[in-house]
């Protein structure tokens, strides 16, 4: 799906070279394209309706910036206004309150829990002392959670008997913070259906009474077009300051965020991206806007290779992709950085370009091919490795001898190094330095 | 052929209603036989011993089940669907496109994806063979499922093995009540069911799948948090040899399909199951949330790849959500919805019914 998408808007973006004037045929043409995309995002199809409407009305008759033709004209255009929209509210975690109360609320499964623990150990980074509230007394073994978490973070966590009404739990929550000296009460709710009446007014009465300073609605970024139906209920029932949207490290886009901004004009405060209590990001509209649009990420990609290598590495990476300067020996410490990472397809997925390189890749590494890979590189003189076009037919089967392959798997190799050049070159040909989007075909 | 089917569901709640659980008379502790009958109610548990037959196992009998007439009540509550409005345009003689179109948006809203979408009412547009454009794309839309297997589920291999269920899918998708659910299901046609606790990662996830087990008397294999899943899965088998268990039922702990890592666990975990019980045909169930929107067919293709699905259990029906990522999933990978989550209590599981779903999601 996501190549198809990104082939796709490359497609538009090739056949659309029309010089000066960006013309009504260009738009419509690429807006199809992007309307597909924005299905397959999960973006609400109202939102997509209204935000189509609105890119064709600024689109059609705009100057043509010099170094774009008029698909990747649209296409800025789009990018801008998913990131304005991405952009509105205001994104500061608000702690007032002594206890700052921070609620949790959203579906079953979306993930409250473990971004209640995240957000406790991320207040604690700013020196706060939190305190974990398992406001849940109906799923089973919820409060357990919270309480495993809580002592694996060394947080501590208040909770009272099953059969407690939420509303005690919340109260003596915050008396219990207040005796301890506990400054943020961050309160777990249970997940709840948008249908149960009972239920919403339940959590309705909770953050009546706790007053909070933030009340996150916490969403899957697997959700599909019911985000804003669910973002709707919520809001009316509680007063919702902001989402967290989990699940981030998945390859889902995200629509959701961008359908629930565009409705509600709730911002994205956090993002969920792990498992692991330290896996909250801080949220960058322009990253998830190309996301959303499968245009890939190099921002993030570079972001997350720092953490993983050191940042000298990092930069000659980031470096190397600007330029084109990509070697067949960068292609293999590449490809050994990336298996050291984790998962290579969604890491190629962020890359522009990369999205048919990802299954390749990690195909490679799971077939154990990274090794003949890496056998032919390293048979390689150093001149071939940066230059892989004096390859001729003896010195290939000198490398098949040298590696212990065949010389149809040098062949292939080199024809696939080639191609990926190819599409690098293709792609940060348009402008793409000009912003700081390293590769990307648009502003 | 599909309207016959179509209207067979109609008929069908009637029909059911009268027999609402002819299987919930069974004690959970009928005989301690290998093997089981789940009709044994009917005064055939005599039989049981005389022809321990596999092919009498039917665990999953649509027959005895209350079925459309409780998914649609379960699924319809707030929904609006395509809504009256656009259905009786669409039984009209003359059809616009802007009707055509809202259908379109209909079946996006509902989570088809918009391809499939297109596709649906590009092919019901054409469709001559049913009276009106309402009945083609329902028809156009039951089509996309594949008719259903009447075979047993899950197969039960040879007399004296267990069968064996793994429960997968990513996080929060509901594979713990799922798993409640369907053992639930099973022990109270007398199966003697045993769960093994295969998520030993997810914080207090063992305690979450005890209480459920202990709410309905099942037991559970369960290693310290942190354990190797796939040394949890190795025992409970050992387990259900020993006490001649019918049905083991795996659960596991919630995984990104793009985490590689965690997948080759769940290959591994599959595979354990092969070495111990090599004589077993293990059951992969896939979990799917019906609030799940394109990234589902990801999902399903990944886990499909780690381990290939059997069966997909849709939930959380009950929700607002139609769940119409489905269709994509179905026939991209022929893997065959089963089953619909439809609340948080053990007997909201039901037999998938494409008709009902059909009509809930239309409707």
């Amino acid at each position: 799906m996501f190549d198809q998408l990104s082939d796709r808007l490359r497609g538009v973006i090739g056949r659309l070279s029309g010089r000066g004037r960006v013309t009504e045929a260009d738009v419509d043409a690429a807006l199809r394209e992007v309307r597909l995309a924005l299905l397959e995002a999960d973006v609400n199809f109202r939102v997509v309706k209204d935000f189509l409407a609105r890119v064709r009305e600024r689109a059609v008759g705009a100057e043509v910036l010099e170094s774009l033709n008029a698909g990747q004209q649209v296409i800025k255009i789009v990018h801008e206004e998913l990131t304005t929209i991405l952009s509105q509210g205001d994104r500061t975690f608000r702690l007032d309150g002594s206890p700052a109360v921070i609620l949790l609320v959203g579906l079953q499964g979306s993930g409250k829990t473990t971004s209640a623990a995240k957000l406790a150990r991320h207040v604690t980074k700013s020196g706060r002392r939190p305190m974990l509230v398992a406001a849940d007394p109906y799923r089973p073994a919820a409060i357990d959670q919270l309480k495993t978490l809580g002592r694996q973070l060394d947080i501590p966590v208040h909770s009272a008997p099953v059969g407690t009404p939420v509303l005690d739990i919340g109260r003596t929550g915050v008396a219990e913070a207040r005796r301890t000296g506990r400054d943020t009460l961050i309160v777990d709710t249970a997940g709840r259906l948008t249908i149960d009446e009972q239920l919403m007014a339940e959590i309705g009465d909770l953050a009546g009474a706790l007053r909070p300073a933030e009340t996150l609605l916490v969403v899957d970024a697997m959700v599909g077009q019911e985000s804003v139906a669910v973002a709707q209920a919520f809001a009316d029932a509680v007063p919702v300051t902001g989402l967290v949207l989990t699940k981030i490290d998945g390859d889902a886009r995200g629509g959701a965020a961008l359908s629930i901004g565009a409705v509600t004009g709730l911002p994205v405060k956090f993002l969920g991206s792990g498992e692991r209590p330290d896996a909250l990001e801080p949220f960058h509209p322009d990253r998830l806007s190309g996301r959303i649009l499968g245009m890939g990420d190099v921002l993030t990609l570079v972001e997350r290779a720092q953490e993983t290598f050191d940042q000298k590495q990092a930069e000659q990476m980031a470096e190397k992709l600007r330029r084109n300067a990509f070697t067949l020996d960068d292609f293999l410490s590449q490809m050994q950085q990336l298996k050291k990472m984790g998962p290579i397809g969604g890491l190629l997925e962020m890359m522009p370009g990369m999205g048919g390189m990802a299954k390749q890749a990690q195909a490679a590494v799971d077939s154990g091919e990274l090794k003949r890979v890496e056998a032919i590189i390293q048979s390689m003189t150093i001149a071939e490795r940066q230059d892989p076009h004096v390859l001729n037919a003896s010195r290939r089967r000198r490398i098949a001898r040298g590696s212990g392959t065949t010389l149809q798997d040098v062949n292939r190799l080199v024809k696939q190094f080639g191609e990926m050049q190819k599409l690098m070159r293709q792609l940060s040909g348009g402008g793409g330095k000009r912003r700081g989007f390293p590769g990307l075909p648009f502003g | 052929m599909i309207l016959r089917r179509f209207r067979q569901t109609q008929e069908e709640p009637a029909r059911q209603a009268d027999e609402p659980a002819a299987d919930s008379e069974l004690a959970p502790a009928v005989e301690p036989a290998t093997d089981y009958e789940p009709r044994a109610a009917d005064g055939q548990a005599q039989a049981v011993h005389e022809e321990p037959s596999a092919a009498d196992y039917e665990p999953r009998a649509a027959d005895d089940e209350p079925q459309a007439a409780d998914y649609e009540q379960a699924v319809a509550r707030t929904r609006q669907g395509l809504g009256s409005r656009l259905r009786s345009l669409l039984r009209g003689s003359d059809i616009s496109d802007a009707t055509w179109e809202e259908v379109e948006e209909a079946l996006i809203a509902a989570d088809v994806g918009a391809e499939l979408a297109i596709d649906v009412v590009d092919r019901a547009r054409r469709r001559k063979d049913v009276e009106n454009a309402e009945a083609a794309v329902v028809a156009e839309l039951i089509d996309l499922f594949a008719p259903r297997d009447p075979t047993p589920w899950p197969r039960i291999p040879a007399p004296g093995v267990p069968a064996v269920v793994l429960v997968v899918g990513v996080n929060g998708t509901g594979k713990t009540t799922t798993i409640a659910k369907l053992a639930h299901r099973f022990s109270t046609r007398g199966a003697k069911v045993l769960l093994a606790a295969g998520d030993t990662f997810r914080a207090a996830a063992i305690e979450q799948l005890q209480v459920w087990a202990g709410r309905i008397s099942v037991p559970v294999i369960a290693h310290a948090a942190g354990a190797d899943p796939s040394a949890v899965v190795y025992d409970s088998l050992d387990a259900a040899a020993a006490r001649g268990t019918n049905v083991v039922i795996v659960d596991t702990a919630g995984r990104l399909h793009t985490k590689a890592n965690l997948m080759d666990e769940l290959s591994k975990i599959r595979r354990t199951i092969n070495k111990r019980m090599p004589e077993a045909t293990p059951e992969v169930l896939f979990v799917l949330d019906a609030t799940t929107g394109q990234n589902g067919l990801a999902q399903a293709r990944a886990f499909h790849e780690a381990a290939p699905l059997s069966g997909i259990v849709l939930t959380k029906l009950d929700s607002t959500a139609r769940g119409g990522i489905a269709f994509a999933i179905e026939k991209a990978l022929e893997v065959p919805v089963l089953f619909v989550g439809v609340g948080e209590k053990v007997d909201d599981l039901l037999d998938f019914n494409p008709n009902a779903f059909v009509e809930a999601l239309f409707g």
